[in-house]
Parts: C-alpha cells; sequence; structure tokens
C-alpha cells in the first residue's frame, strides 16, 4: 500500500538502431539498497542470437532481463534494445477476464488484432481455444498462449524468464520444440533466463553463466540441433556445472542415481 | 463445494438430495402453521400478532386497491435515488482514491473518519439541515451507501495482482488501458461485494429514514398501521421488507454470473 498502483512508465531504453546488435548493455549496475544485484556488466546479444543466462536463485538474472523489458528503468546507463520487446514470464500472466484471443491481442492496435491474435494461437497450436477463459487452461496450454501473445507483437527482443520452469518434464521438451521453431520462422534475438543447464544447452547458441552480478563464464554452443545428450553434449554441460560451483564428475554414486531419475540438470543450491 | 457438485452429477445420489431438499421448507411451514392454529384459538391475540392468513388477506386486498404498489414505488424511489447517489459518491472517490497516492492521503482520512460516525445518528442533524421531506431520507440513504462502495472497490483497486499490471505495463499498454483493462477488471469483483452490501445498507437506512415524518411509502404505512394497532399491515410491510432484500440479492447475483463469467467457480456451474 505504500507505493501507488500507477506509476509513472519507466522511460524507454535507448533504442538500439537497424545495424549492430540488438542489445547492448554497458558497465550495467544494478543495486537494492546497499546490495549490488549486477555490477559493471557487459553484454551484447546479436540479431537474431538465441542466448540463454544460466544462474543459481539470486544471481540477479531476473533483475537483468525486468531492465532490458523496460519493467525496471536504467536511468542514465547505457542499456540498449530494441523498440520492440516482449515478455513471456514464468508464471503465464495471462488476464482471467479475457478469452484466450483477447489476451494475445491485448494493447494492439488496428482492425486485424482478432486476425493476428488468431494467427499466433494457431502457431502455437491453440487455434481450438481461442474463446477458452484462461482459468480452464492447463499450466503448458497458458504458456502457449503466453508465447502467442509475445510472438504477436513482432519482437526484435523475445525475452523469457523461466518460462518452462513450472511445467512438466514434458511438457517442457514439447515447448522447448515449440520455441525453437517459432525463433527460426521469427527470428528475434532472444534471451532465455533459467536455471536449467540442460534446457540452456539445448536451446542456446550462446550460455552466459551470471554470478555475483558478473557474467562469469561464456560458452557458445555449435552443436547442430536438435541436440541429442550425447558426450559432446555432456562435455559442455560438465564444463558449465563446474562454473556453477557443481563438480558433476564428483558425484557420489547415489547421487548419479538421483540424476538418471532426474535428468533434468537443475542446480539444487 | 465440489462434493455438492459431484453429488449432482451422480446418478445414484438425487434422491436423497430431492428428499433433503424439501426438507427445508418443513420448518418454516410447520413455523405457519403453528402460529396459524395459535391465532385460531386465541392464544396469539390479533393486537399482538395476525394470522398469517389475515396477512395473505390484507396483503391481496392491499395490492389490489394499488395502496400498497403505490407506497412501495414511493419507498423504491427513495432507495433508488440514495443509492444512485451513494454509489457515485462511493466510486468517484474510490477510484481516485485508489489510482493515486494523492487522491489516497487526500480522500482515506476523511473516509475513515466518517466511516466511524453511525449514520443513523446523523438523522437529527439532516432534519435540522434538510426539514422533514424528501431529502433528509434520500441523504441519509446516499451517506449509508457510499462507504460499503467506497471500502470495497478501493481495496479491490489495490489489491489488483501487481504482476498483471507489470506484464500489461511490458506489453506497451497505456496508463489509460492499463486502468480499463487491467484494474477495473480486477477490481470487479470486489466492487460486486461492495454493492451487495450498499443494496443491503440502503434498505435498512430506508426502514429508519422512513419513519422521519413519512406521508408516503413503506414506513408511513406502518406508522399508520402501529396508530391503529393494524398487526396485519405491519406484517405485510415487513414481508415486502425482506422480499425487497432478496431481490436485491437475487440482482447483485445475476450482475455477477453475468459479470464474473470468466471466475473459475462460474466455469465449472
Amino acid at each position: 500500500m505504500a507505493s501507488p498502483l500507477i506509476r509513472a512508465a519507466p522511460p524507454a531504453a535507448w533504442q538500439t538502431s537497424d545495424v549492430g546488435p540488438a542489445v547492448r548493455v554497458r558497465n550495467f549496475t544494478r543495486r537494492f539498497g546497499e546490495v549490488k544485484v549486477l555490477q559493471d556488466l557487459n553484454i551484447e546479444i546479436a540479431r537474431g542470437e538465441f542466448v540463454a543466462l544460466l544462474g543459481r536463485s539470486g544471481s540477479g538474472k531476473t533483475t537483468l532481463l525486468r531492465t532490458l523489458a523496460g519493467i525496471d528503468a536504467a536511468p542514465g546507463q547505457e542499456v540498449l534494445t530494441p523498440a520492440a520487446r516482449a515478455v513471456v514470464f514464468q508464471d503465464a500472466r495471462l488476464l482471467p477476464w479475457k478469452r484466450v484471443w483477447r489476451n494475445v491481442a491485448l494493447g494492439l492496435k488496428g482492425a486485424d488484432s482478432r486476425a493476428r491474435a488468431e494467427a499466433a494461437l494457431t502457431e502455437v497450436g491453440l487455434d481450438h481455444r481461442l474463446d477458452a477463459w484462461p482459468a480452464t487452461l492447463s499450466g503448458g496450454e497458458a504458456q502457449r498462449v503466453s508465447l502467442a501473445r509475445a510472438l504477436v507483437r513482432d519482437p526484435g527482443l523475445l525475452l523469457l524468464d523461466e518460462p518452462f520452469a513450472a511445467l512438466d518434464a514434458l511438457t517442457r521438451l514439447r515447448m522447448h520444440d515449440l520455441v525453437l521453431s517459432l525463433w527460426r520462422r521469427h527470428a528475434p534475438a532472444v534471451l532465455l533466463v533459467t536455471h536449467d543447464v540442460d534446457e540452456a544447452i539445448a536451446l542456446a547458441d550462446r550460455v552466459l553463466v551470471l554470478e555475483d552480478g558478473r557474467i562469469a563464464a561464456e560458452e557458445r554452443i555449435t552443436l547442430p540441433r536438435p541436440r541429442a545428450n550425447d558426450g559432446a553434449f555432456q562435455e559442455v554441460r560438465t564444463r558449465l556445472l563446474a562454473r556453477l560451483g557443481v563438480d558433476a564428475g564428483q558425484r557420489k554414486p547415489a547421487q548419479e542415481a538421483a540424476l538418471i531419475a532426474f535428468p533434468s540438470g537443475e542446480i539444487v543450491a | 463445494m465440489s462434493t455438492v457438485t459431484l453429488d449432482r452429477k451422480s446418478p445414484t445420489l438425487p434422491l436423497p438430495r430431492l428428499r433433503l431438499r424439501g426438507g427445508r421448507w418443513v420448518s418454516p411451514i410447520l413455523l405457519l402453521l403453528v402460529w396459524e392454529l395459535g391465532s385460531r384459538t386465541g392464544v396469539i391475540p390479533e393486537r399482538i400478532l395476525a394470522a398469517p392468513s389475515a396477512v395473505a388477506e390484507t396483503f391481496w386486498a392491499m395490492t389490489a386497491s394499488g395502496e400498497l404498489p403505490s407506497n412501495l414505488a414511493v419507498s423504491l424511489a427513495r432507495a433508488l435515488a440514495g443509492l444512485s447517489f451513494g454509489l457515485v459518491a462511493g466510486v468517484v472517490l474510490a477510484l481516485v482514491s485508489g489510482l493515486s497516492q494523492g487522491g489516497e492521503v487526500a480522500i482515506d482520512p476523511l473516509m475513515q473518519i466518517k466511516r466511524t460516525i453511525p449514520v443513523l445518528a446523523l438523522t437529527p442533524l439532516f432534519i435540522v439541515w434538510f426539514g422533514i421531506g424528501e431529502t433528509p431520507k434520500v441523504t441519509l440513504i446516499a451517506v449509508a451507501t457510499v462507504f460499503p462502495i467506497y471500502l470495497n472497490l478501493f481495496s479491490g483497486v489495490r489489491g489488483v495482482d501487481a504482476r498483471l499490471i507489470e506484464a500489461g505495463r511490458s506489453f506497451g499498454l497505456s496508463q489509460a488501458e492499463l486502468i480499463g483493462h487491467v484494474i477495473l477488471p480486477g477490481a470487479l469483483p470486489s466492487f460486486l461485494v461492495g454493492l451487495r452490501y450498499a443494496l443491503g445498507v440502503s434498505l435498512l437506512v430506508l426502514v429508519v429514514a422512513e419513519q422521519i415524518n413519512a406521508s408516503a411509502g413503506l414506513g408511513h404505512l406502518i406508522n399508520n398501521a402501529r396508530d391503529f394497532m393494524r398487526t396485519d399491515i405491519i406484517v405485510v410491510c415487513l414481508v415486502v421488507y425482506a422480499s425487497l432484500g432478496l431481490g436485491a440479492d437475487l440482482l447483485v447475483r445475476t450482475l455477477e454470473a453475468r459479470a464474473l463469467a470468466w471466475r473459475p467457480s462460474f466455469i465449472k456451474s
């Protein structure tokens, strides 16, 4: 109650021009009180590049995403993004009082907004749920609507904030395929925030590891897609886990067994 | 609630359920019979309480002569006039106070002070100010209904999920669109609770306000009946007051079912 509900919208970030990278962040620092969440951060994302940002809880990855999304202001700092940005949140954040297609069309201008929403929903395979209420959707369906709502804006930068974390393993794999095919077709720059190492390796061109507010490691992944969980995959995985302070090679057999049972590669910290 | 729904669908249970449903009428009917019996045998004298049959007879007579409908119309007009003023004032105050910090600072303390004064205690003051015509009656109802509307709508506006507002803003909604698409629909359930309260309060205050030297209306009928010890007319008016309350409740429920069709509870049923 302390803060007013309606704040002035944060000032728009500087927009990147038609040439050069889609995202450029230079020496970005963000603090909450005394705590520096992000410190002297430098990130560049090329047009159409798929970047995964990996980090433990509290490493500042969501803070970075919110800044790039324009939800948090970054006054006086160099944060350049495309004008058209869209976010897919971990919780789908659909408006429960609007039918599915109206959620997708939210904020669109023009008479063709329904047609555009329908096209986007068809792309994510939900053309049969156009008039459903969000409360009747499954978790996976809600996230697909959320993806459609992001894509319909034709974003130059698509921000994914742990969008699959709440989904079951099978649905998650299907969503991975969907996101990849949508990315290939629309070619936005993507920043996927996740704490799932396997997810990052399976999807991204480049994986960044965020630790203590800094990029602690960077790994370019050149494996051909679709990426099978083979030896080369495991090599990358071991390297990234080591960067995150999890020594995959030194796991005790019991832990390996647990890994086989739950091969999600999630970091339990 | 869910078990009730299950029972309704289950093919084995409708009979006991029907029997139980009918069972709810037994005790009120029994009470009426005992009352009638008491009146007929002289245990309950007519000047204490008229028999149900006498009440019914009086009811038809008053309806046929037009006495009841005309006075009911006067009372309803009073309640509606007061409620309309209260509704408009409550909505305006709640929106100003709910949507801006400055508005809250300016308005909320006054409303809280107003809340501590029992509305009916203002009756003498209103008579001094407005005389004994229609004005004090309508004003009393208006003043009484402002608060339930204000309080519920205010908390509804403030209680809208901040994550939805954030999502709306990230999709580039303007302030006006944010209010129209996110905040007002989100506050609607609370507003309807306030409206239901306000309808109840308006009837309650109507009863008292009509004791102020009314020359028409249900209160006038009751006052006259009291002077002539016509308990049958008093009971007729009580029944009418009760059905007004029922009608008001039905009205809001219908409104809710239409306006809140997106809620899971309505979707299921």
